[in-house]
């Protein structure tokens, strides 16, 4: 058991699969000498070689394509887009044809790929560097896609995706690369894709949130009055979605709260909200709550922290909720 | 200071049997045996006769859209310069090589038909199915020549391209990803002129396309695109340079789209009937017909003899396509991952989103009566 960060145990469970399986490698801009600009790929490259620790020329769309290539040659490649802003010129290869060709292909060509992508804001980063786009890539079928909210459960969820048979997109909330350790066990774990996490058990009201907004949720659950039970749920992974989880809850509480980065139309949260009502319809007490970023661009980093759901804007539409 | 020259560079075009089927013996030796010409003619015959019977097809209302590949055929001549080991990552105006390197002929009918079966190539075939957005498989042909490459092969991947396709900023990636990683990738661009409406001059304005590959350092050659000997010559020493690892090549082959872009496209609109006839004269079955016919080794009684061969193999093609049962509903979801999550599952097993569809009871409630006025 070491007590590890969240790039830690990226790191860790990167080098336990390449470790495991000779076929995993890495590749991205600036992942192999530079240990990727959040260090996520440290030592790397020290210890695999440049044949399995790649820096590759400075191309979103190519990345993406030739890890198709790699994948569909017997290899399994973990690429890095180094920011979520980055993905546009590899959207094309993403989802046009790695989350196609299993279908496509009637199951003769598949892809087991795994895209890590660093997401979200607040970290003062310059434009486009700052953004969520889960929801993008969750409409896109052949896709999963999934984000870790701690340590552990990073390291569990990205071996996962390294073993699955098909494409996952891997997003890292970077404003929390680094925010808090956690025990991390030496071994290998696997973390279910598709498995949400109960964080909190309560009884009024449930709150569904992934990323790094989890860390603000459980921080907002202690503005909230103590005889104001909630119960959090983190997501882990934004598709396939752990719909069970949430209707257990809401069938329990009857009421939710969804909490997300990304801008509140057609965000995740609108297909959490659905799915309550489909679900849980006679069980809810009060219209589902959305706690989003706006339907704006992220501004430049003097205003992000005004744009992201704050802590007091959670534990008010929480506190709403529970009144209604 | 002076000036220098930082780089300087030329591209060669190579053919070697010319349109009256006359062969350059010099440039020749080493490359097709007369057996192997004699199979491409025959091979030829039947694409040919099979491209039109596709055209039929959609015009009976028997098929979708389709693209002819006619007048491209020569480009057969790339699989007999690779083993069945190589990949070939095409694009769709390549069905003459695909053939001859396995792809048993179906699968591209049913593609065509709107039958994903159709892409569903068996496992010792090396060809990837055929890839409709323009430009964007080249990566992935490099990307399986690098995963070869990593996995200590000599195994190569040929991939095809049209000329618009070199406008594609895919195909700039491809070519940099390729030469940077050493890949063992074969760049084949077939410049048949037009990319649907837009001729080649209004596409770029270099003066080829093999000079294309100059900038990220591939070797790079221009070939008469309907001489199978030049093809295959061009084919043969790039695949041997991949092999050892000494680099990348990219090849354009000079030729013509002799129909349509596909059968949903009219060409009389913009191109003229002139240059098309011009064409005609070039085309890469003439010229082998004549280079045989000159050493004995074809005539009408012949050419008859494979005609009659292709129809009754096209016949039976076309009815094995027919005759597939309609694919299942289930289908549709079951190829989506490898496990089926429990929302696709649902989705398939009642083929309904609505929820209240899906839940025990509710979906055997009695439909309101319509309302009549």
């Amino acid at each position: 058991m070491a007590n590890l960060t969240l790039v830690q145990a990226i790191n860790l469970a990167l080098v336990q699969e390449m470790e495991a399986d000779e076929r995993v490698m890495v590749l991205g801009e600036d992942v192999g000498k530079n240990g990727g600009v959040f260090r996520v790929t440290e030592g790397l490259q020290e210890r695999f070689g440049e044949d399995r620790v790649v820096d590759t020329p400075l191309a979103e769309s190519g990345i993406m394509g030739s890890s198709i290539g790699l994948a569909v040659g017997g290899m399994r490649p973990v690429a890095e887009i180094q920011f979520e802003g980055f993905l546009g010129p590899a959207y094309d290869q993403l989802v046009n044809h790695a989350a196609r060709y299993r279908t496509r292909s009637r199951g003769a060509v598949t892809v087991p790929l795994t895209v890590r992508v660093p997401v979200g804001g607040g970290i003062h980063a310059p434009e486009l560097h700052s953004d969520s786009p889960e929801a993008i890539y969750a409409h896109t079928p052949g896709l999963k896609v999934v984000m870790p909210a701690s340590p552990y459960d990073a390291k569990g969820l990205l071996i996962s995706a390294i073993r699955d048979p098909d494409p996952v997109i891997y997003f890292e909330p970077k404003r929390i690369y680094r925010a808090f350790r956690e025990e991390v066990p030496e071994d290998e774990y696997t973390i279910p894709i598709g498995k949400a996490k109960v964080v909190e058990e309560g009884e009024h009201v449930t709150v569904v949130s992934w990323g790094a907004m989890v860390v603000d949720c459980l921080k907002a659950m202690d503005e909230l009055p103590e005889d104001l039970s909630v119960e959090l749920i983190d997501l882990r992974t934004i598709y396939p979605l752990d719909i069970d989880c949430i209707v257990e809850s809401v069938k329990k509480t009857g009421r939710c709260v969804v909490v997300h980065e990304a801008p509140k139309t057609a965000g995740y949260g609108a297909e959490i909200t659905a799915q309550v009502m489909e679900h849980c319809f006679l069980h809810l007490e009060a219209p589902v709550q959305r706690v989003a970023g706006f339907d704006t661009f992220m501004p430049y980093y003097k205003l992000e922290l005004e744009y992201l759901p704050s802590v007091e804007r959670i534990a008010e539409a929480i506190g709403a909720c529970a009144a209604y | 200071m002076p000036k220098k020259v930082a780089y300087k560079a030329q591209i060669e075009h190579l053919q070697i049997l010319d349109e009256n089927g006359k062969l350059d013996e010099k440039l020749a030796k080493g490359t097709l045996t007369d057996k192997q010409v004699l199979a491409l003619c025959e091979h030829i015959i039947l694409c040919r006769h099979y491209d039109e019977i596709a055209f039929k097809l959609q015009r009976s209302g028997r098929m979708g859209t389709y693209p002819q590949n006619k007048g491209q055929e020569a480009i057969a001549a790339t699989a007999m310069a690779v083993t069945r080991n190589d990949w070939m990552v095409p694009c769709y105006r390549e069905n003459s090589a695909l053939f001859l390197h396995g792809l048993p002929m179906e699968h591209i009918l049913l593609h065509w038909m709107g039958d994903e079966r159709g892409n569903q190539i068996p496992e010792d075939v090396n060809v990837m199915p055929i890839s409709i957005p323009i430009g964007t498989h080249m990566l992935h042909a490099m990307g399986i020549a690098w995963a070869k490459k990593l996995q200590k092969t000599d195994h190569v991947a040929l991939t095809y391209f049209g000329d618009g396709a070199t406008s594609e900023g895919d195909f700039h990636e491809a070519m940099n990803f390729a030469t940077v990683m050493k890949a063992p990738c074969v760049f084949i661009c077939q410049n048949n002129q037009w990319a649907i409406s837009v001729p080649r001059e209004k596409q770029m304005a270099s003066e080829t396309v093999a000079q294309k590959g100059l900038a990220y350092g591939a070797d790079c050659i221009q070939v008469d695109g309907n001489d199978v000997f030049a093809v295959y010559k061009a084919t043969k020493d790039a695949v041997a340079k991949a092999r050892k690892g000494e680099g990348v090549t990219l090849i354009e082959t000079l030729t013509y789209r002799m129909g349509d872009h596909t059968t949903a496209d009219d060409a009389r609109r913009y191109r003229d009937s002139k240059e098309l006839e011009a064409w005609a004269k070039r085309d890469p079955l003439l010229r082998i017909q004549k280079y045989l016919a000159a050493k004995g080794m074809w005539d009408d009684k012949k050419e008859k003899a494979a005609e009659a061969g292709a129809k009754e193999r096209v016949a039976q093609i076309v009815k094995n396509c027919e005759n597939i049962a309609k694919p299942s509903t289930d289908d549709i979801f079951d190829y989506t991952f490898a496990t089926l999550p429990d929302d696709l599952r649902a989705q398939r097993d009642s083929m309904r989103t609505n929820s209240l569809s899906l839940e025990p009871g509710q979906s055997t409630l009695r439909s309101p009566e319509p309302q009549h006025a």
